[in-house]
């Protein structure tokens, strides 16, 4: 029997970016809130200090910063016929575990999801018709505009601390930046990195081309950066110890040195680290939530936090497999295609693994090995370009961003050699030595669409250190990923051969989705938003609509996968949704919609 | 060229010469303290305290012998590296098996066990450290069967064709471990034994970081990025954890 907790106001569920965002913003109205997180605390001098955070077989090899998949996996299928298996070690990607979250070891990439993702559906039938949509893809809009989300994008960026180069500044096109991104009022907050070798060769080439080229947004600071709530971050130092890693300069936007800090300066903010929330716990009802069930990890004691509100801020996967734990709405069963908890999960395609150009030189060194997280160049031009005309490209949706710029060059993942290289031997090494200075990849990011197969459900088998199912991901790339992706490679082709490298090697393949190697942590959907109760799980502010007082934040309510990384929307949207709790919900309690 | 502070290992352990059965398991004290004047310290003083020894804790005798032939084959002592026993990977293999990795760390280890596809990863019911331990007596049994020796004592053309059959999945080893599985998880440790930080006991005198002009964990490079995009090559001395400790 749980162990019962007074009452309190909130619960939220996860210290990553949108627990930490919601944290700070519901922290002043005087609440008593509690965050639960199942991981433990993190401090940038004890956890990320040098000499110990640079070291790429800790953190990079053995994953020390990720969710620990001894105690808690997945398992994972590519269709619904197959048994799915769980992911017994982390691969394709790699959620965070601890106070900041995935925010600790993010690669910094930003980006303002615009309409051309939020009215996705009424942009294409409007453009190419109705039938030009598949009728086994769910394509929705997410009931929700640009407009809307435009002046939270701005406090995200001034928060984290983006370097970038504004493309539209209140409708006017900046040279230089990105022209086919949603008008900004503010450009952001701090000058774009410095750029290396690699990126100005691939932006040379492709403006050469007729493209539009710019540096990439990312929240590594190019200058010593004051947020808007006064926390100091440092200049980032191009180590190359980025994406699976701490700052220890405090030079990249983590929420650990700015929302969670502020949030916790409310003596009402209560986090409680190693407490692992099991479910959420509904009334007689089921239309109310009254509080969470959790463990802590330390003792194994059961606690029962009871709460007028629960606000789910765990990853995407973890928001997911909590709804479904808890029978908060209807369950997707991808036999029927009923049900909607778990529907709409997608991935993105490319990552590396397929989809990229390896370009080799011999008459220039690259250092690669000096990189940031965010460091590169970027083309839009076969993905929020709307003049891009893609039935003319292979009749497909959604689109691909290209770039190239390293994050890093560690040497135990980082030594590129042309096929048809031994593996091993005098030659190998006389070939990782030849190159490794001297190589860039071009790769193409592609939006990933819905498909029936795709989604998530709980596993009948398997279960994790509590007894619980695991959550069972059925994933793979579908038709309309494989056009995207090819049409990305063939323009991906065209700007390397324009970079004139002495050989490149083009790594395309329809090969179908696998969990091993590292591909993106860019895990969306299963809880998707949108404007009717009947084809969403939570509306436009995020509130659930079969159990209002419970809010999903992250990118589980995304219903389709842009090519852009997803940590723009998930901080804007958590900015947006606690106004919506903050000035409307807690005044009076109810569905906001 | 091999270092000379790397032979001391050679002496002692007869690296790839001496049957497996004739190495010491630990070395003596005497031999492994090299700094022969520090050992007879002055009356009254306390004995100076000399390097970590580079002896093994996990692998048996055979295991060693395997562990050292197969990275020796792999990285052999050429114009960039010492071989791969000098290089420390033998012993690094040793402790990345003796340690938390090779226990199974984060590692979800519960059954029911079924083959999987290739797509949902590894699915054997065994620790990397136990995996190591089958392999190499899955890939000795092979040997024996094929070439009636031990791959330690094979030639060198024959050790090639084992490792790139192991690497081409068309091994299986008697009981069922596929050779495949095997491979993917050694060859891992070679890459991670010789470009990890030296203080995991690879990489010694960080010969692959020198390898490929990787500058290690000291990079404060937001000046040298501007001065370095030119196409000139930064060189730099390589530092490692040890020299911020």
């Amino acid at each position: 029997m749980a162990r019962k907790l007074p009452p309190v106001d909130i619960v939220i569920v996860g210290m990553g970016w949108a627990g930490g965002i919601m944290a700070k913003e519901l922290g002043p109205t005087g609440l008593k809130i509690v965050v639960l997180e199942r991981g433990g605390p993190r401090t940038t001098q004890d956890d990320f200090n040098i000499p110990q955070i640079r070291d790429d077989l800790r953190f990079q090899q053995r994953n020390e910063l990720m969710m620990d998949v001894a105690k808690d996996t997945l398992t994972v299928r590519n269709n619904p016929s197959e048994e799915a298996l769980p992911m017994r070690r982390l691969g394709s990607f790699l959620p965070g575990e601890g106070v900041g979250g995935s925010g600790v070891h993010w690669s910094g990439h930003n980006w303002r999801w615009a309409d051309q993702d939020l009215k996705i559906r009424s942009n294409y039938e409007q453009r190419y018709g109705k039938k030009y949509i598949p009728d086994d893809m769910n394509l929705k809009d997410w009931g929700i505009s640009y407009a809307e989300l435009e002046p939270y994008y701005e406090k995200f960026e001034y928060t984290a601390g983006i370097s970038g180069k504004a493309g539209n500044l209140n409708g006017k096109i900046q040279k230089g930046g990105n022209p086919f991104e949603g008008a900004r009022k503010k450009d952001y907050p701090l000058p774009p990195l410095t750029a290396a070798l690699a990126t100005n060769m691939f932006t040379k080439a492709s403006n050469e081309l007729g493209f539009h080229a710019f540096p990439r947004p990312t929240s590594q600071m190019s200058k010593p950066f004051t947020n808007i709530d006064g926390q100091q971050l440092g200049q980032c130092q191009y180590c190359g110890y980025c994406e699976k890693f701490g700052c220890e300069s405090n030079a990249k936007g983590s929420p650990h040195i700015t929302v969670i800090p502020v949030a916790l300066k409310n003596e009402n903010v209560d986090l409680r680290t190693f407490s692992w929330v099991q479910k959420v716990l509904l009334d007689s009802t089921g239309k109310k939530a009254t509080g969470v069930l959790y463990v802590n990890v330390l003792t194994g004691e059961e606690i029962e936090q009871p709460a007028d509100l629960v606000i789910l801020s765990g990853f995407q996967l973890n928001n997911v497999h909590l709804l479904l734990l808890s029978g908060i709405g209807k369950p997707y069963d991808p036999k029927t295609r009923e049900g909607l908890v778990g529907a709409n999960y997608c991935y993105q395609a490319g990552g590396g693994r397929t989809g990229a150009i390896q370009l080799f030189f011999d008459d220039r060194s690259f250092n690669p090995f000096m990189a940031a997280g965010g460091l590169g160049a970027v083309v839009d031009d076969f993905h929020y370009n709307q003049d891009f005309d893609r039935a003319k490209a292979g009749g497909y949706i959604g689109g691909a961003t290209i770039a190239a710029g390293g994050s890093n060059a560690r040497p135990i993942n980082y030594h590129p050699v042309p096929p048809g290289t031994p593996q091993w031997g005098s030659e190998w090494k006389r070939e990782v030595a030849k190159w490794y200075q001297g190589s860039v990849v071009v790769n193409g990011t592609g939006s990933v669409m819905p498909h029936p197969d795709n989604c998530l459900t709980l596993d009948p088998t398997y279960k994790n250190r509590f007894g619980q199912p695991l959550l069972r991901m059925t994933f793979d790339f579908h038709e309309n990923d494989f056009k995207v992706m090819s049409h990305a490679v063939d323009m991906s082709a065209k700007i390397a051969k324009a970079m004139n490298p002495k050989m490149m090697f083009n790594n395309f393949s329809k090969a179908g989705w696998t969990s091993v190697p590292y591909q993106s942590t860019h895990n969306t959907g299963g809880a998707m938003m949108g404007s009717d109760p009947r084809t969403s799980v939570v509306n436009k502010y995020l509130q659930s609509w079969d159990v209002h007082n419970v809010f999903v934040t992250g990118a589980a309510v995304f219903p389709h996968n842009s090519s852009y990384n997803p940590t723009g929307p998930v901080g804007a949207m958590a900015f947006w949704a606690a106004d919506a709790i903050k000035n409307r919900y807690l005044k009076n309690p109810g569905l906001l919609v | 060229m091999p270092d000379p502070k790397m032979r001391r290992r050679d002496v002692l352990l007869g690296a790839g010469v001496v049957g497996a059965s004739a190495l010491p398991i630990a070395a003596p004290p005497a031999v492994a303290q090299p700094a022969a004047p520090a050992a007879t310290p002055a009356k009254g003083a306390a004995p100076a305290a000399g390097p970590a020894p580079a002896g093994y804790t996990f692998l048996k005798p055979s295991e060693q012998a395997f562990v050292e032939a197969m990275v020796d084959h792999m990285i052999p002592a050429d114009e960039l590296t010492p071989s791969g026993t000098d290089v420390g990977l033998a012993i690094f293999i040793d402790r990345a098996c003796a340690g938390s990795w090779g226990k199974g760390d984060r590692l979800y280890l519960q059954g029911p066990w079924k083959q999987g596809s290739a797509n949902q990863g590894y699915q054997l019911p065994l620790t990397p450290a136990e995996l190591y331990q089958r392999g190499i007596a899955g890939s000795n049994a092979y040997c024996r069967k094929t070439w009636g020796k031990s791959f330690d004592r094979l030639a060198a053309a024959d050790k090639e064709t084992f490792l790139k059959d192991l690497a081409a999945g068309k091994i299986m080893f008697a009981g069922g471990i596929p050779g495949r599985e095997f491979f993917t998880m050694a060859y891992q440790t070679v890459m991670e034994g010789l470009f990890s930080d030296p203080i995991y006991g690879g990489n010694r005198n960080m010969v692959g970081w020198r390898m490929v002009g990787f500058p290690g964990v000291g990079a404060n490079n937001a000046e040298n990025i501007k001065k370095y995009n030119d196409g000139t090559r930064f060189t730099v001395e390589p530092l490692g954890i040890a020299d911020f400790s």
